[in-house]
């Protein structure tokens, strides 16, 4: 695999584990064990087991005949929105929670923008009886409060971030802060493919199933091996990571990462980080991140906090830099629009994360025959106040 | 050319003269005044500091805790960059004599550059450098000859979790002193040292490292400064500092926090 990770945690120029000596003793354990414990028959069987009974995979992949009609070419959907907690979140939380298990930890703490991650680990934390504190950012548990609602029912505790802009990063400081003072008997579910090595790596793997059934479900569709075209929304990049990650050698296939624009990417309310962005480290990891030239860590801004991030993973930088996939943004109207659009084309309302993958087909030249794939990272009933608010509902 | 006969910088000095009870204070440079980081600097070197940490600001500080958060927020809002930090500390040399390091996060080192940074670090008088968010893997890698080049210490963590043969290969790299932290923790939180942090520390005596070691970390008061002191060379108060720096007639007042730690 080209674009996959080097001994030292490295994705070309990007990745690393830029962590303080109080973390080093969990980050070492976690890159000697995690190969070893994700590899072993009996976690392989019971994750496999978990996604089937208790998630729901695999999800469809749906071909979504107006969508594909007004656009004029084959678009198929990769339902991640189907899953159980309502996003391609939980195949990450199920993976990390059997780790955490194997490596005996009795605490878990995450941080959370959407809230869907927070309700991912909230949920497997209910489900093998472990305490779970989430932390998330006091802007989003305004404006995702459902979410925040559904994991203290699930029994987490929900501690707000109040530092910086309050929103996900913040929220990923705090959780940092946590497990330096919580090093032993804690594990830390990162809910992206970011963070010092092995978490991108980690995460990434648990994500690609994602890839791993959409490969094989295309060619049930259209007997074809690859499709031409696979979207997916990108803040910190994990369900884009688990969408490409299977097609990432298959170099005829377009990769096509959509990040937000907030109100534009020049509007200096953005957070379309490709664009925005410069290398320097930021949560552990060496990437493109939104900082001033002093290294200060610019404040982003979109209107889906899961896409709210100023930084990308750090595999992500380097197919950007390696011009693997190609990174476009998606203003806040635009991600709405196309959330209205898909709702009334297809009868399914989107996360306003995932909306923006949708909105990107509008910029694209297709031919008829070209198979397309999008992923439908997450539903829309967390952002119901959202679009109501917006096209006055 | 070994490590130590490429650096012979303030602080191994300041360790051959003195092995014993070293206060070193830390400070976040911009706090609670833009423009006062040198008057602070002189005010502790008079008072009776051995040396000094000047925090270069960073937006996203996750090894501190509120207090020093508080402080480079407030910093950066007044509007120190590490331009203007260098700019603040060409008068250095001229004003302060004990060694001086620089701490704060890898980021924006990395952003200004870091060939750069220390050549800039080494021109205005400093000494060494602290960077909790820069691994030895990386430090190693990339930076070392960087470092030795322009006469910098850089200035490795030790927690009570770190393994005896990593801190072997830190003492190995380390060429002025180690920084043992008091406890796996943030800066900032209030220590008691238990049972538990006196055998780390007497672990660690015991190991009988080439470099001297400091601990910081939660020292905050003069019982926390003696007992560190009994088993390293010196200690580290930072947070508590950083507070009384928040109250009023702070640098007339800087006698008088040093007496309270030190008398």
């Amino acid at each position: 695999m080209k674009y996959t990770v080097n001994d030292q945690g490295y994705y070309g120029d990007f990745g690393g584990a830029y962590i303080p000596e109080m973390l080093y003793p969990n980050i070492e354990e976690l890159r000697q064990q995690y190969l070893n414990i994700t590899e072993d028959a009996g976690f392989k069987a019971e994750f496999e087991q978990l996604l089937k009974d208790y998630v729901g995979r695999p999800s469809p992949l749906y071909h979504a005949k107006r969508l594909s009609e007004k656009y004029g070419a084959n678009i198929f959907l990769k339902r991640e929105d189907l899953n159980h907690t309502g996003s391609h979140k939980i195949n990450n939380a199920i993976g990390q929670i059997l780790l955490a298990e194997r490596l005996g930890k009795k605490r878990i703490i995450a941080e959370t923008g959407a809230g869907q991650h927070g309700v991912a680990t909230a949920t497997v934390c209910a489900l093998r009886g472990i305490e779970c504190v989430v932390y998330m950012g006091e802007v989003d548990m305004e404006r995702q409060a459902p979410n925040v609602a559904r994991m203290k029912m699930l029994g987490a505790q929900v501690v707000p971030a109040t530092s910086g802009s309050k929103t996900l990063k913040d929220a990923t400081n705090e959780a940092m802060r946590d497990w330096i003072n919580n090093p032993e008997d804690t594990h830390y579910i990162i809910g992206s493919v970011v963070g010092p090595y092995p978490y991108p790596e980690m995460v990434a793997r648990f994500q690609s199933i994602i890839s791993l059934e959409a490969k094989k479900q295309l060619q049930e569709h259209t007997g074809k091996q690859l499709p031409d075209y696979v979207l997916a929304c990108v803040g910190g990049g994990s369900n884009a990571m688990g969408m490409f990650y299977h097609f990432l050698d298959d170099e005829e296939v377009k990769l096509v990462a959509v990040e937000a624009a907030g109100k534009g990417v020049d509007s200096g309310h953005s957070a379309a980080t490709s664009v925005l962005g410069k290398e320097g480290i930021l949560h552990g990891s060496r990437t493109i991140l939104m900082q001033t030239d002093d290294g200060q860590v610019v404040e982003p801004y979109s209107i889906s906090a899961g896409l709210d991030y100023p930084g990308i993973g750090p595999q992500h930088a380097h197919l950007h830099k390696v011009q693997r996939a190609q990174y476009v943004s998606i203003t806040d109207d635009e991600a709405l629009n196309a959330g209205l659009l898909l709702s009334q084309l297809e009868g399914i309302i989107p996360a306003i994360e995932s909306a923006h993958a949708f909105a990107h087909l509008e910029k694209m030249q297709f031919r008829k025959e070209d198979n397309v794939i999008v992923c439908l990272s997450g539903r829309g009933d967390k952002d119901l106040s959202t679009y109501i608010k917006h096209f006055n509902f | 050319m070994s490590h130590e006969s490429l650096v012979a910088n303030r602080l191994n000095s300041m360790f051959e003269e003195k092995k014993n009870n070293l206060l070193s204070v830390y400070f976040t440079a911009g706090y609670p005044e833009l423009n006062a980081t040198l008057d602070i600097a002189e005010a502790l070197e008079k008072a009776g500091a051995d040396f000094l940490e000047i925090g270069f600001p960073y937006s996203d500080p996750v090894a501190d805790g509120p207090t020093i958060q508080h402080s480079s927020q407030k910093a950066l809002d007044a509007g120190m960059t590490l331009n203007l930090l260098f700019e603040q500390l060409k008068e250095l040399r001229q004003r302060i004599s004990i060694p001086v390091l620089l701490m704060g996060y890898a980021n924006p080192m990395v952003q200004y550059g870091v060939e750069r940074f220390c050549a800039k670090a080494a021109e205005v008088g400093v000494d060494g450098v602290i960077v909790p968010d820069l691994p030895m893997y990386e430090y190693e890698q990339l930076y070392k000859d960087i470092f030795a080049k322009h006469n910098l210490s850089n200035i490795f963590l030790v927690t009570p979790q770190t393994a005896e043969a990593r801190i072997r290969k830190i003492d190995e790299l380390s060429n002025s002193f180690i920084y043992l932290l008091s406890s796996a923790s943030i800066t900032g939180r209030s220590l008691t040292i238990s049972d538990t942090i006196e055998s780390y520390f007497q672990r660690i005596k015991d190991m009988q490292l080439k470099n001297p070691t400091v601990i910081g970390f939660g020292i905050a008061d003069k019982a926390a400064y003696q007992k560190a002191t009994a088993y390293a060379n010196g200690a580290i108060v930072g947070s508590a500092f950083v507070k009384f720096l928040g109250t009023e007639n702070y640098l007339e007042r800087i006698p008088e926090f040093i007496q309270s730690i030190k008398s």
